[in-house]
């Protein structure tokens, strides 16, 4: 590779950049790759029969759906604490700011079991809503808070920082030619946010999709029901059906892919924003 | 899905900005409050009163508990061969990228990224679609009696594939921010290519390699999805802290599975406030 050297004096780029391609090759690509070509292996009509099986394409209603929704709450309260973040003091500021990140932190399994406990008919939350003929644990709503709380971190470290960098000359601009609170905010901020606020968004619902640990214990997993997707491959390969697991997985890989290049694009689109 | 990139928050410039009427600013700070409250703060606490609900002593016993104690054990040893691999791949990997320019470097970083892309069921699946019975390597592995998953070496896989951006992704943004001149300079200066990165680099990304670690390590020892997925749920040999408690809140012995969790919120707390102070040096070391 001369022709990178020539202006860079620096040592070490064949070693390193070897050892990466290998390590990247050896941990990621190749056991990656296993999964494509045992799906290969398939018929296509096999595969098809597996993928959309009824139980299958209820899974990808519940767990896109339950990603949907619980992104869409993400992206509203995920704003709004960004933005209190940013532009309000108050006492113990630092402290919420790092708390944000506790769903980073907190393995899934234990934020699993406790979210189960918390909304179950007699948990502190469960208690108050129960009697108002709200169920959240073992129904597809319990689904949403599950993926609420993974999510919530994504849209909030994505927007804090676009909202830190806003010029405070643009909205003192709008504010001298008459625009009031809300019509700098929807006029002028709204717009520079949402390419942010969009991929805070994408990178929460694809967190959704593919969880696993913080979800089985609240969801009840009733087929058809409130069955999430990765349980499906989990329940396969218990059933030693390797080839419906691969197939499923195939599908969600697939899926995750699409939702990474939609947030590259989106990435794209905000850096140039916010440039 | 790729995690958010690390932001170094400012401070707000100026600090004089205009701003909205003060009910509408304490309205919208109280809303923000209660949403947290409701789903950060409120499940943290309810680990901690779950766990000493029944008094200190079933908590301890909880904990002392030879399954649990070999758990941690596992735990512990699947992280300390996972994030020091990681960490020599993240340094690595970063001084190829960050200090040396060449063609298709962004899908060499959108290639490292994978992992947080893939579903944690499907980081373990790949493993036992290799070292499985059915899988690519299953005939050789049987026929020389070696176990790879469903057994320790398969979760120790995983947890590197799921860990494997971690480290990488914090480091390559943070050498690109710090440029090459203090390096040039010390080779120029006569400094050996292993010098200079130890006495001149290390000291500027230290604070990024402890971010990166920390965050690393967290996520080594609290992986549940992709390990349960490898593990043959073998109580005492193969289970790690995430599967024991799980094993233990199956078993309706609620009070040791959150025991046992709380053992795995604390280091959750311990990694919030590594990580915090890591940003503040990052932050101060960039200004």
């Amino acid at each position: 590779m001369k022709f990178i050297k020539h202006n860079n004096v620096l040592p070490g780029f064949g070693p390193t950049m070897g050892y990466t391609l290998l390590y990247l090759s050896l941990i990621v690509l190749i056991p990656l790759s296993a999964l494509v070509f045992k799906t290969a292996g398939l018929s296509w009509h096999d595969f098809i029969s597996t993928v959309t099986e009824p139980r299958v394409l209820a899974s990808y209603r519940i767990t896109f759906g339950a990603a949907l929704a619980a992104a869409g709450i993400n992206a509203v309260f995920g704003v709004l604490v960004a933005w209190v973040l940013v532009r309000y003091p108050f006492p113990g500021r630092r402290l919420v700011d790092a708390l944000v990140d506790l769903p980073f932190a907190l393995p899934t399994a234990v934020a699993g079991i406790t979210l189960a406990t918390v909304y179950s008919a007699n948990g502190w939350i469960g208690k108050h809503l129960e009697p108002h003929g709200i169920k959240v644990a073992f129904t597809p709503l319990g689904i949403i808070i599950a993926m609420t709380f993974i999510g919530l971190p994504f849209v909030v470290r994505t927007v804090q920082p676009v909202i830190e960098e806003l010029d405070a000359e643009i909205e003192e601009a709008a504010a001298c030619l008459g625009a009031n609170r809300w019509q700098t905010f929807r006029r002028v901020l709204f717009p520079l946010l949402t390419p942010s606020v969009l991929t805070g968004f994408a990178l929460a619902f694809a967190r959704g999709v593919g969880e696993y640990g913080s979800i089985i214990f609240i969801a009840g997993n009733m087929p058809m029901v409130s069955e999430i997707t990765p349980l499906i491959i989990i329940t396969k390969l218990e059933q030693y059906d390797y080839q419906g697991a691969t197939a499923v997985a195939t599908v969600m890989l697939v899926a995750s892919f699409l939702m990474l290049l939609v947030i590259n694009l989106l990435q794209r689109w905000s850096r140039r924003y916010a440039g | 899905m790729p995690a958010p990139t690390t932001t170094y928050t400012r401070k707000t410039p100026g600090g004089r900005r205009i701003t909205e009427p003060a009910l509408v600013r304490w309205g919208l700070t109280a809303i923000a409050l209660a949403f947290l409250a409701l789903f950060l703060a409120l499940p943290l606490a309810a680990v901690f009163s779950q766990a000493f609900e029944k008094g200190f002593a079933v908590y301890l016993a909880a904990i002392r508990e030879p399954d649990t104690l070999s758990s941690v054990k596992l735990t512990l040893i699947t992280a300390a061969v996972a994030v020091p691999l990681n960490l020599v791949f993240g340094v690595m990997a970063s001084w190829a990228i960050a200090k040396f320019s060449f063609p298709g470097k962004n899908l060499l970083i959108t290639l490292i990224d994978l992992p947080f892309s893939v579903s944690p069921v499907i980081s373990g699946l790949i493993y036992v679609l290799i070292f499985g019975r059915q899988g690519w390597l299953g005939p050789f592995l049987e026929a020389h009696d070696i176990r790879i998953v469903f057994a320790v070496p398969g979760i120790i896989l995983a947890t590197i594939f799921v860990t494997f951006p971690f480290i990488a992704r914090e480091l390559i943004p943070l050498m690109e921010s710090q440029g090459k001149d203090e390096e040039e300079a010390a080779l120029v200066l006569g400094a050996s290519g292993l010098q200079t990165f130890f006495r001149v680099t290390f000291p500027n990304i230290k604070w990024g390699i402890i971010y990166g670690v920390i965050l690393c390590n967290a996520r080594a020892m609290g992986e549940f999805g992709a390990v349960s997925v490898v593990s043959g749920h073998i109580r005492g040999s193969t289970n790690t802290v995430p599967l024991h408690v799980e094993i233990l809140y199956n078993e309706y012995n609620y009070t040791a599975a959150f025991a046992v969790a709380s053992l795995l919120a604390f280091l959750a707390l311990v990694t919030l406030m590594i990580k915090t102070i890591a940003e503040w040096k990052v932050r101060e070391q960039l200004e």
